[in-house]
């Protein structure tokens, strides 16, 4: 996809980029952009290659092939970007011996933050009370929210969060939306995978989507909702009508299923109107009739080939 | 690199580590120096491979540090436990992943982190000598030595020599365990490889084929604690010991800077 954005303007920018381990490629000639100050949803089944890219956007591990920039500086040198960047990769991972202030006094040591933002941080994620307990006795949400906490140590102009929502209670996974709606508002951008797609349509305007290593969408959200053909629910006022409904919906040259008493019929919106006015004429009064535009999770199956 | 050194530090004087560390280390160095001196002379053998070490050789100058001395295998060992567990302990955590993001230098990481543990180990031999020195005090009379040459200059020159050759000694045993953290990556493997190797299967081929010893790490590294030797120099002990560790150190460093970090 071309933004049209020069590359200053973007957060990520990868091209062609390409990890092949032995024979598989865990990613094929990838090319997308993030541009900067936006939150990016990255969504792919598992083992589409998400955690990969992601890792070779850290530095972690290096690309077979192709190149691509993260805050305008080339992947290859990750010590010029990486002190802005802040990440959680494949979930939290911390020192089980240590408390959870302790180990965010580590990772603060090591890039040579102040000490004083620890308390702060662990303030944010709502783990004030709980700082000076050891990392392993923390519930899975708990630790969750220290790799959050992790993640915002420099102050990141780009974050980078692998499934931040694990494990965390709708209370928690409120927080997180609102977390990186802040962070946005403030202006980080935000690259963000999850399997909660409703999150991910609810906060990101910007989404990648992985299949089989492959990218098969990059853009913005809406447009890809919005390249999505609707579909119309009508549901007659008795149930003996569905099945002459149906057949007057393939009559018309349209797909129609059977769902929960309705018909769901893919067709244009518009086509709505003449749908009643057909089944008005067959003496078939409508007790509803809906437009439906299909939700992120319906158009990721959709596209991805996965069964729900 | 002082920021890793920082960070290193923190993990490493976590109570846990630190105390039972020290606590190990104390009790080993007692021991060994108690048995010395309450066994002085004993026929059965008081020293190092059932020598005699009699009140007349306790002493001399180097009958202070003497207790410190055959103690220094085992402070060796310790060292490669720490050494290894901590550098392996990194992957199987998946820590070093959040390392690597907030200092992506990877020499770096690795200098800074032998750094601290080595400093750590400095620590864990101080401890293990003012134990031995204050061990052969408490039992000299018991054991009828006459401590006077213990405080003259060659007494001291006697001290810090053994002080020197025991930190390397160890410093090296150590390097050895962090070279296994980082070729495992696993703290068990690292450990239990290390381990084995250097108390069973180093003693029954140098046992089996006395010719090899002289060309074993593990043989050199504890002869330089002598500063000594009986049956090659210490001279060979400290060229074979540093061609053993800068080479291989050299070989997993380069790993470590290439190798894909997915776990």
């Amino acid at each position: 996809m071309n933004l049209g954005t020069q590359s200053s303007q973007l957060a990520i920018s990868v091209t062609d980029l390409t990890k092949v381990y032995g024979e598989r490629a865990a990613l094929s000639h990838a090319t997308f952009s993030v541009p900067l100050g936006t939150v990016c949803g990255f969504v792919g089944p598992n083992g589409s290659g998400k955690t990969t890219t992601i890792r070779m956007l850290l530095g972690l591990i290096s690309p077979t092939g192709g190149t691509g920039t993260v805050l305008s500086h080339a992947i290859s040198e990750p010590e010029k970007y990486l002190p802005r960047v802040g990440a959680m990769i494949e979930g939290p991972a911390f020192y089980p011996a240590l408390s959870g202030r302790e180990n965010l006094r580590v990772l603060a040591s090591l890039g040579g933050f102040d000490q004083g933002i620890v308390d702060q941080l662990l303030e944010r994620v709502g783990l004030g009370d709980r700082g000076g307990s050891k990392f392993k006795t923390y519930s899975l949400g708990m630790k969750q929210r220290l790799g959050i906490a992790a993640a915002l140590l420099p102050n990141p102009k780009l974050l980078v969060l692998d499934e931040p929502t694990n494990g965390l209670d709708p209370n928690g996974i409120h927080e997180v939306r609102s977390l990186i709606k802040d962070l946005a508002a403030d202006g980080t951008s935000v690259f963000v995978s999850s399997h909660l797609l409703s999150e991910i349509e609810m906060i990101c305007e910007y989404l990648v989507m992985l299949r089989e290593g492959k990218v098969i969408f990059s853009g913005k959200t809406g447009d890809l909702l919005s390249a999505q053909q609707p579909i119309l629910v009508a549901k007659p006022e008795y149930e003996v009508d569905l099945n002459k409904l149906v057949d007057i919906v393939k009559k018309s040259g349209h797909e129609v299923t059977v769902e929960d008493g309705s018909a769901h019929v893919t067709s244009p919106a518009d086509w709505s109107a003449t749908l009643n006015r057909l089944a008005f004429e067959a003496g078939i009064t409508l007790a509803s009739l809906t437009c439906v535009l299909p939700t992120l999770e319906e158009t990721f199956f959709e596209m991805t080939g996965d069964s729900q | 690199m002082i920021n890793v050194i920082r960070a290193e530090m923190r993990k490493l004087r976590r109570p846990t580590l630190l105390l039972s560390t020290m606590a190990i280390v104390t009790l080993l160095t007692v021991l060994f120096t108690f048995l010395t001196f309450w066994r002085v002379g004993n026929p059965d053998g008081n020293g190092r491979r059932g020598e005699i070490v009699t009140a007349q050789f306790l002493s001399t100058p180097h009958g202070l540090v003497y207790g410190f001395n055959i103690v220094a295998f085992l402070l060796g060992i310790v060292a490669l436990c720490i050494f290894a567990s901590q550098t392996a302990q990194e992957y199987t955590y998946g820590t070093l992943r959040n390392l690597l993001v907030r200092q992506p230098a990877r020499m770096k990481i690795l200098g800074g982190k032998y750094i601290s543990m080595v400093l750590f180990a400095i620590l864990m031999v101080l401890l293990s000598l003012i134990s031995s020195i204050a061990m052969a005090y408490a039992l000299a009379g018991h054991a009828h030595v006459n401590t006077t040459s213990w405080t003259t200059s060659a007494g001291m020159t006697a001290l810090a020599t053994a002080l020197g050759n025991v930190l390397m000694s160890v410093a090296g045993f150590g390097t050895v365990g962090m070279i296994l953290g980082l070729l495992f990556r696993s703290p068990i493997s690292a450990i239990a490889s290390g381990v084995i190797w250097f108390l069973i299967l180093e003693n029954i081929l140098a046992g089996l084929v006395t010719s090899t010893a002289r060309w074993l790490p593990g043989q050199n590294l504890t002869n330089l604690t002598t500063g000594q030797n009986f049956t090659f120099s210490y001279q060979h002990s400290l060229i074979v010991s540093a061609l053993y560790l800068v080479g291989s150190g050299a070989v997993v460093a380069l790993l470590f800077k290439r190798r894909d970090v997915a776990n």
